[in-house]
């Protein structure tokens, strides 16, 4: 059977992979920023998934207003990146992977959660700007992915305990998958910031710092927040912690946090990455042996 | 279900892009849905007025487009999303776009930013 190995939630500012593009990591301004992702190289080093369920939230390149689905899970064997507007890079297509993509659908449905499936689905920033972060070597994108898009364009969004049932539903359908592969889940966006309106520009350190802990610690009492709270404490934008809500509910059993490291401002955001890893009843045997049986 | 009142009251300052904005900004958004194609960013370079008419544009949103000014955009109805392609073909970026909302430089608006993080 399948394990959740562990979350990685990151920011996905758009500034992040053009400065990837130009090559700035050890630029002054940039290498504290990419100097929190080594601690994240050596941990993914360390425990090898073979999978990456990446929770996102898309900007307007794949959805429109006109059929705008609260929860959408891919189910293709390629997912393209295609031109923003706005001049990022275009990168390399990502590899799916069908069965599982087909695995997770059935699962989420049983357990209520109504989801739209697309076997087309174009990823932006939010999916490549974190697939980069996390595995920056260039060239082939490592491992496959199936990439799970919530709103936040559209309100009514979800709410954060609906988007930690989710998640839970999310490990619920990994740890049913008859296959031994290692999932990693990943969320991206956040931490607290503001495009638009009278307070574009809002930063809110106190509450991020508050987010880390209670993350960590005590997720269901963060849940208790309506998006409401979360727009006025985190900022309008700041609502994509709703997607660090699915990779805490996806972690199955006993989490550790391995690393965190937060930075303000890249852009006008206030940025943030996090390493949870999950440990179940027999894990640390299943997984010395499934890294056994590779070498 | 009842809503709150809690969850429905105004958050100085911001924009909740409900559902009542959404229709109000249809056309807009959708014009800059579309920039997200290099070819139409051109054509919108080339005549902004034909390319507004094609997509039926209301004339506060005409006049928002043509003063080069995201607060009006948002409040003719679109969403900061869909906003940034179009101010990405005149070479704005975030910080661009907020120190406009703000009435700040660019500079202005980046302190506060480094403020907020050293507090």
């Amino acid at each position: 059977m399948a394990r959740v190995i562990g979350g990685i939630a990151t920011s996905h500012v758009p500034s992040i992979g053009k400065a990837i593009a130009r090559r700035l990591e050890n630029d002054p301004l940039w290498k504290p920023f990419f100097d929190g992702y080594k601690p994240v190289h050596a941990w993914l080093d360390e425990v090898q998934p073979d999978l990456a369920v990446v929770v996102y939230n898309d900007h307007g390149l794949n959805f429109f207003l006109d059929k705008m689905p609260t929860f959408a899970v891919g189910a293709a064997a390629e997912y393209k990146n295609a031109d923003e507007g706005w001049g990022l890079p275009v990168v390399a297509p990502y590899s799916g992977d069908p069965r599982f993509s087909w695995h997770l659908i059935e699962s989420l449905v049983a357990d209520e959660f109504d989801i739209t499936t697309c076997q087309e689905m174009l990823v932006d920033h939010a999916f490549t700007v974190p697939m980069s972060l996390l595995w920056p070597k260039p060239g082939r994108h490592p491992i496959p992915t199936v990439p799970i898009a919530i709103n936040t364009v559209q309100f009514p969004l979800p709410s954060p305990a609906r988007c930690y049932k989710l998640g839970k539903a999310i490990g619920r359908a990994i740890e049913s998958y008859k296959q031994d592969i290692r999932v990693l889940v990943v969320a991206t966006g956040g931490l607290s910031h503001q495009l638009d309106g009278d307070r574009a520009g809002y930063i809110n350190k106190k509450f991020d710092l508050l987010c880390l802990q209670k993350m960590v610690n005590d997720p269901e009492a963060l849940a208790r927040y309506s998006v409401h709270e979360l727009v006025r404490d985190a900022g309008a934008q700041g609502v994509e912690l709703l997607m660090w809500f699915v990779m805490r509910g996806a972690m199955t059993g006993q989490v550790t946090e391995k690393h965190h490291s937060y930075h303000v401002p890249i852009s006008n955001t206030a940025a943030a990455v996090m390493v949870l890893e999950n440990k179940t009843a027999g894990s640390d045997k299943w997984l010395d042996q499934s890294l056994m049986a590779r070498l | 279900m009842i809503l709150k009142k809690s969850n429905t009251e105004d958050i100085p300052g911001t924009i909740i892009f409900n559902g009542t904005r959404a229709i109000k900004g249809y056309a807009l958004n959708k014009m800059c849905f579309s920039f997200n194609s290099a070819e139409n960013r051109d054509a919108y370079r080339h005549n902004e007025d034909a390319y507004c008419d094609k997509f039926e544009l209301t004339g506060e949103q005409r006049q928002a487009l043509k003063h080069r000014n995201v607060r009006e955009l948002l409040e003719a109805g679109g969403n900061i999303y869909y906003l940034a392609k179009w101010a990405g073909i005149f070479g704005m970026n975030v910080q661009q776009i907020g120190a406009q909302q703000r009435g700040m430089t660019e500079e202005e608006f980046k302190e506060m930013l480094f403020r907020a993080g050293s507090d």
